[in-house]
């Protein structure tokens, strides 16, 4: 048994934080677990992308495409970028969030309009959901990163306390509260 | 216990296990995590961010020379700074174990270009050790300082992005207690008068050649026995591809890339029926093999630019495509490019550029986004400091290029290689302006102190480098401080100097938004 997840966003959303936080969780269940991220110049603003791997022995940190079973879109374009990475049963799930990158501030692209409908048709295992009003309740909007790994959670096999135990040691004790409620959040959102 | 660890991290981690008592670095993408971690989770250690890499080389050397085991971290291109020392710290050896740890970028995620660095251990004649994932990384780097004692050299490990920024379980141990030796003077082996080179030069090759006598009972490289049909030779990120790509074959896993271990490639290569090299980047390995008389298959099948993936290993080998499963989006997806920040106060800079339509001699930072657009602002670049001797070249090529040009340097990278071109500049009689954008830290990098800051890798306060009075030293009589953001009064400064027939500095200075 081998998983594949890929975390994709943009500089500033907390993609290394979901990744490391997802390995936490798979290390302590007993896997072997390997991970790649993407930083320096590649951060500013610009498209970021962790691959996660957890299993008996992973070797290769990167998934090939057409490999991951889960593809986690901080953004509605992320999403579209790294379809090529889903496998045929593989699951995509799409913050429904924009941010508008600077080839389209500067004119140079078109921000597509038809992203939603077109992943709908096109991907057979796909959802969306709208975080911005769970972010609010919240109180944060920076727990972003944790209330996706909530609704990611809803499709492993750990248990709510791994999860919980993982987010207690790799955030700082004062957001502690705050991120597992968006982690819980994030669970009601998969429903 | 058992702890994930970015690969960087697992470095800094085998070095407090190994007793390192002095770490010090220039950062550079994708090797700063290994200085910050060491400073932030092994603060007994001394560690520092030096002006560049050439310094940080020669501190972590004299801390070597005089007992201690000391590491000093950097990029690629870092280790081209650093080649200076490098090639006659081969000739002395060590006192105390002195590590290296280079980090290349395939595929240049964050960098100017790919160079493989393999060719400087087999230039300078020191070990290279290879890590293939954290694990590795901390256990090379530990063993690292005792084969630089035990063998009286600097040793390199060299890691890639996909280790160096990747992370995996590491099962960590206790640090040793390593007591520093004593200095005890020996100018024939720490003073390289050509008397005392020449001596030294027959020592090293004799140790190099005793090293890789001992190489196939190290514990770095090793041989996993599959199917005898095809053996593949790898090594670091190639080898996870290959594990996981074509898990049947047999493999010999180098661990130690230098010096290659002749003995362990003669067996490998006598059991297998096809032999074949999967390396990234240049045919390091391959070229040996096949310099031994072995028939090998390599570049012919993996490339030899950019970065390799389990895709492009399992096509080359295996003939199997990896095509997406989902039909391509049908309209066009807009690139993300990184672009400089809402804020940044390089805009200003670059706005106003473009808008006097000057020729840019550009560096290394996050300045360079100049070049994209909406500035599209930067007409060269090519390495740190490059600039300002750049830009002194314009004007002896074309006297008329000192009035409609400047050159642009960010505040760390003037401190790093951008002082002694300001020399050249004044002294050679160039008129030109030099624009250094100090927004008060290193920021490309992800927010380093520097000697401008007033601050160190620890936290400490320090001495603030003045770099006004700096320029002024240097003899540039015109140097002017202003805020970017004064965006009027900026570009009339700007007008101003590069009219002045006479050499300038522009400090535009302003702290990055980013900065706390």
């Amino acid at each position: 048994m081998m998983k594949s997840v890929v975390f994709a966003g943009v500089g500033g959303q907390g993609v290394i934080l979901a990744s490391k936080v997802l390995m936490e969780t798979a290390m302590n269940a007993g896997y072997d677990v390997r991970e790649s991220e993407v930083h320096g110049m590649a951060q500013r603003g610009g498209s970021v992308e962790c691959n996660v791997r957890f299993g008996k022995k992973v070797y290769s940190p990167l998934i090939p495409k057409g490999g991951a079973d889960f593809v986690i879109a901080f953004e509605m374009l992320e999403a579209l970028r790294k379809l090529e990475y889903l496998n045929d049963d593989g699951k995509l799930i799409v913050n429904r969030f924009q941010i508008t990158p600077s080839s389209v501030q500067n004119g140079d692209a078109e921000y597509p309009t038809d992203i939603e409908p077109w992943i709908i048709e096109n991907v057979k295992n796909q959802l969306f959901v709208d975080t911005a009003e769970a972010l609010k309740t919240v109180g944060n909007a920076k727990s972003l990163n944790i209330m996706m790994l909530g609704v990611l959670s809803q499709y492993l096999d750990f248990t709510t306390e791994d999860w919980h135990s993982a987010i207690r040691s790799l955030v700082k004790p004062k957001f502690i509260d705050l991120n597992i409620s968006a982690f819980e959040k994030g669970r009601e959102l998969s429903q | 216990m058992k702890k994930v660890l970015l690969g960087n991290e697992a470095i800094a981690r085998g070095a407090f296990e190994a007793g390192c008592t002095v770490v010090a670095s220039y950062p550079g993408t994708p090797s700063t995590e290994i200085t910050e971690s060491v400073a932030r989770d092994f603060p007994d250690i001394k560690s520092q961010w030096s002006p560049n890499e050439k310094v940080a080389f020669e501190v972590a050397a004299g801390a070597s020379v005089a007992g201690a085991r000391s590491m000093t971290c950097m990029k690629h291109v870092g280790l081209n700074v650093a080649a200076d020392p490098l090639f006659t710290f081969s000739y002395t050896g060590v006192n105390g174990g002195l590590v290296i740890i280079n980090a290349d970028d395939p595929g240049a995620w964050s960098s100017q270009n790919e160079q493989d660095n393999r060719h400087y251990a087999r230039a300078a004649k020191v070990p290279m050790l290879e890590p293939s994932d954290p694990q590795e990384a901390k256990d090379f780097t530990r063993a690292a300082f005792e084969l630089s004692e035990k063998y009286d050299r600097p040793v390199i490990v060299r890691t890639t992005t996909r280790i160096s920024h990747s992370q995996g379980i590491v099962e960590l141990a206790d640090p040793e207690q390593y007591q520093i030796k004593p200095f005890v003077r020996n100018p024939k082996k720490f003073v390289m008068i050509p008397a005392h080179a020449r001596p030294r030069h027959i020592v090293i090759e004799e140790l190099m050649l005793k090293l890789r006598d001992a190489s196939a009972t190290l514990p770095f490289n090793r041989i996993e026995w599959g199917s005898t049909k095809r053996g593949i030779i790898t090594a670091g990120a190639s080898y996870n591809y290959v594990k996981e790509t074509c898990p049947d074959d047999s493999i010999l896993k180098i661990g130690l890339m230098w010096p290659l271990p002749d003995e362990l490639i003669r067996q490998f290569a006598q059991k297998v029926e096809e032999l074949i090299i999967v390396e990234e980047l240049d045919p390091f390995i391959e070229k040996y093999v096949r310099m031994m008389g072995i028939k090998c298959k390599g570049k012919e099948l993996i490339p030899l630019c950019g970065e390799l993936t389990p895709d492009i290993v399992d096509a080359a080998l295996n003939g199997n495509a990896h095509e997406n499963r989902i039909p391509p989006y049908a309209g066009k997806i807009p690139a993300r490019p990184p672009a400089l920040c809402k804020g940044c106060p390089h805009i200003a800079v670059f706005s106003v550029l473009k808008k006097l339509d000057l020729n840019v001699n550009g560096d290394i930072g996050c300045y360079t986004l100049g070049v994209l657009p909406p500035y599209s602002a930067m007409h060269s670049q090519g390495c740190m400091g490059a600039s300002i001797g750049m830009h002194l070249g314009f004007e002896k090529a074309n006297p008329a290029l000192a009035r409609n040009s400047v050159a642009v340097i960010g505040d760390s990278t003037f401190i790093h290689s951008g002082i002694t071109p300001l020399i050249d500049l004044v002294y050679n009689k160039g008129t030109g302006t030099v624009l250094i954008l100090d927004n008060r830290i290193t920021s490309m990098t992800g927010h380093q102190e520097n000697p401008s800051t007033g601050v160190t890798l620890r936290g400490e306060p320090t001495y603030e480098l003045n770099l006004e009075a700096l320029c002024r030293a240097c003899g540039v009589d015109r140097v002017t401080v202003i805020d970017p953001n004064n965006i009027e009064e900026f570009e009339k400064v700007v007008k101003e100097e590069v009219a002045a027939e006479a050499p300038s500095v522009i400090i535009a200075r302003r702290k990055c938004i980013l900065k706390k």
